[in-house]
């Protein structure tokens, strides 16, 4: 039996799969037209019984969020799909919304329906110039067709490259016009979000997902995935792999089933350690391959599913040079409204350089713990926890290597061994 | 510089999608980069102007955000993602090559205002490493020889197609209108998907 399921994806290899033809002639607004002649606690019921959980990384269950708008308030209500996608690694939004941005919109509209909101934003990341085309066409033409306008509409709103905005509240922040800070939570955004009106804040792959389950009923989607897991979703695999790109799959699939398939770890080279779901997740190894890429399955073993972004590196990359990386992306992405998180990672980069270039010492891997303990847990949002993940789980499996920089007097490792072009080119 | 009446029309199009008018700060701010290049003074105090707000409350948003330039940048603006996974399979050796050849450090610009090179963040296009942007368009699967031909095309002013984007390249200020949520026409052209993207599809279509 085959281990991959495209459903997204099903249409990608269409020429045209972008347009509101080809996805007309899938059935494209039929699940819409379904939906809206249903009650919307109905299709917000159908949506719990599928087991829909939020696909940006924490995994919260989408009918759950949804049921959490107060109904009968008589309060603008508002959807806002998080397209900011920008987490080190994930990069499954993107090519969703180039290929078909049209099963977002209907997503959008079968979302506002339940949550009884008139209008959604699209928040998207600004560095994507010709997904935000791919967008904004599908909009009008979804207006033309006549999907949109008659009692729903969406607005794209266009990012300006700041990772914090992924966060949904710096985002809400973002969309009101302010710089993008995240809020205290509660009130959380289903009772006071946007203009703090109740606002429903998902995921695009969250969204995308719903008009498949309309359109096939919450049994077909319970039929995929594991017992708490369900589903099919996007692992995007890229690094040091003989083949990087994107497998749906229901969800419990393996890394190491998802190698066997597309041709392993990249020819010569063993697997040394990899993220599940990005940058913020703690790293894996060789160890975890059979681990479930479910969201239970990842958090037993000590990590996180997050947004599966399979970032696979070989024993060629150094492991300090990787985690320092990731950190000075924190530190220049930190909001700097929390202190622990503004002042912590920029103490962390100064610490991880010194140990990279083999002039600190073994008293600093402490230091380091310490301070990834002082700002875990301590800011608004999930972005300096986010910082420390790397960190921690780099020391875990790798304290020898950290030390190897200190007897060695520097990195031991040759950069250009671990590039695409391997000296050819360098 | 003076907006004209059609540039006034078209920020206020803009004002006028959102419930409430300071939402319409951020694509205001690529719309008026889109004009001259940078968010411009003048830039910032017409739309505090437009927005009823302090300047100073329309260049707080104007300096969190890294893609809004307060100073002119080239007619293309070349990033090179320099995140661990790109920075690790040949995004460092692409970046330090191109700051060699083009003889400019982050951030800079060429003397003759073609070409300005700064290192990114991640790009959501890892299966796609190392990537290269210019005009925040995709070029996938660089190295350092492709991604010199790259920016010598652009200083000839034939900059090479993106590899998952419109059949050509436009300017910096062609595409910040784009962002300002300007439809140009182009979204039909180009790839629907690049063969990353389509990988687990292609395998599931052979019975894996």
């Amino acid at each position: 039996m085959t281990k991959l399921a495209p459903v997204l994806s099903a249409h990608w290899d269409e020429k045209d799969s972008f347009t509101i033809a080809a996805y007309t002639r899938h059935g494209g607004y039929k699940a819409s037209a379904k939906a809206l002649a249903m009650d919307p606690d109905a299709v917000i019921q159908l949506v719990k019984d599928s087991g829909l959980r939020g696909r940006g990384g924490a995994g919260f269950p989408t009918g759950m969020k949804w049921g959490f708008i107060p109904q009968g308030d008589e309060k603008d209500h508002y959807l806002v799909v998080n397209a900011d996608e920008s987490e080190p690694g994930t990069c499954k939004d993107t090519p969703l919304l180039m290929a078909n941005p049209h099963v977002l919109i209907e997503g959008c509209i079968i979302a506002c329906h339940a949550i009884r909101a008139k209008q959604a934003f699209i928040y998207i990341r600004g560095e994507v110039t010709h997904v935000v085309r791919r967008v904004n066409q599908a909009i009008e033409d979804a207006y033309t067709a006549g999907h949109l306008g008659k009692g729903i509409d969406i607005v794209l709103h266009v990012g300006a490259g700041a990772y914090i905005c992924g966060e949904e509240t710096a985002l809400l922040d973002s969309l009101e016009g302010f710089r993008g800070q995240p809020r205290l939570r509660p009130p959380f955004p289903a009772i006071a979000g946007l203009y703090a009106r109740p606002t429903v804040v998902n995921n695009v792959e969250s969204i995308a997902s719903v008009p498949a389950i309309i359109a096939n009923g919450a049994e077909w989607y319970q039929g995929m995935g594991t017992e708490k897991s369900k589903g099919t979703t996007l692992y995007s695999l890229s690094g040091h792999v003989t083949n990087p790109g994107q497998f749906e799959a229901p969800l419990g699939i393996t890394l190491r089933e998802i190698l066997e398939l597309s041709g392993g770890v990249r020819a010569g080279h063993k697997l040394k350690f990899w993220t599940p779901g990005g940058s913020s997740t703690p790293l894996f190894t060789d160890e975890h391959l059979d681990t479930p890429l479910d969201y239970e399955g990842v958090a037993a073993a000590g990590s996180m599913l997050g947004t599966k972004a399979l970032q696979i590196f070989d024993e060629t990359t150094c492991v300090v040079r990787a985690v320092l990386r990731w950190t000075e992306f924190y530190k220049h992405e930190s909001c700097g409204k929390c202190t622990p998180c503004r002042e912590g990672t920029w103490w962390l980069v100064q610490i991880l350089r010194d140990l990279e270039n083999g002039v600190g010492t073994e008293d600093d891997l402490a230091k380091l713990l310490d301070l990834c303990d002082n700002i875990m847990g301590r800011s608004f949002c999930a972005l300096g926890d986010g910082a420390t993940s790397p960190i921690t789980s780099s020391i875990k499996y790798f304290r020898d290597e950290y030390i190897a920089h200190l007897t060695n007097g520097g990195c031991p490792f040759d950069p250009v061994k671990s590039t695409l072009f391997s000296g050819a080119n360098a | 510089m003076a907006y004209t009446p059609d540039q006034l029309q078209v920020m206020d199009a803009i004002i006028k999608r959102y419930p409430r008018s300071r939402s319409a700060i951020m694509p205001l701010l690529h719309y008026v980069q889109s004009l001259a290049g940078y968010v411009t003074n003048e830039g910032i105090e017409l739309i505090a102007k437009l927005l009823t707000l302090e300047t100073a409350e329309v260049s707080a948003v104007a300096t969190f955000y890294t893609q809004y330039k307060r100073k002119p940048v080239g007619e293309y603006h070349v990033g090179v993602c320099t995140n661990t996974l790109c920075a690790v399979m040949g995004g460092d050796a692409i970046f330090a090559a191109l700051k060699d050849h083009l003889g400019v450090e982050n951030d800079g610009v060429t003397a003759d205002g073609k070409v300005s090179l700064e290192h990114i963040e991640c790009n959501a296009a890892c299966d796609y490493a190392p990537v290269v942007m210019a005009n925040w368009e995709f070029y996938d699967n660089q190295d350092v020889s492709s991604a010199k031909e790259l920016v010598d095309s652009m200083r000839k002013g034939t900059p090479k197609p993106p590899t998952r984007g419109p059949n050509s390249l436009g300017t910096w200020k062609e595409a910040s209108a784009v962002l300002a949520g300007i439809n140009d026409g182009k979204a039909g052209e180009g790839l629907q998907a690049g063969g990353p993207t389509l990988l687990g599809l292609n395998l599931s279509k052979e019975g894996k």
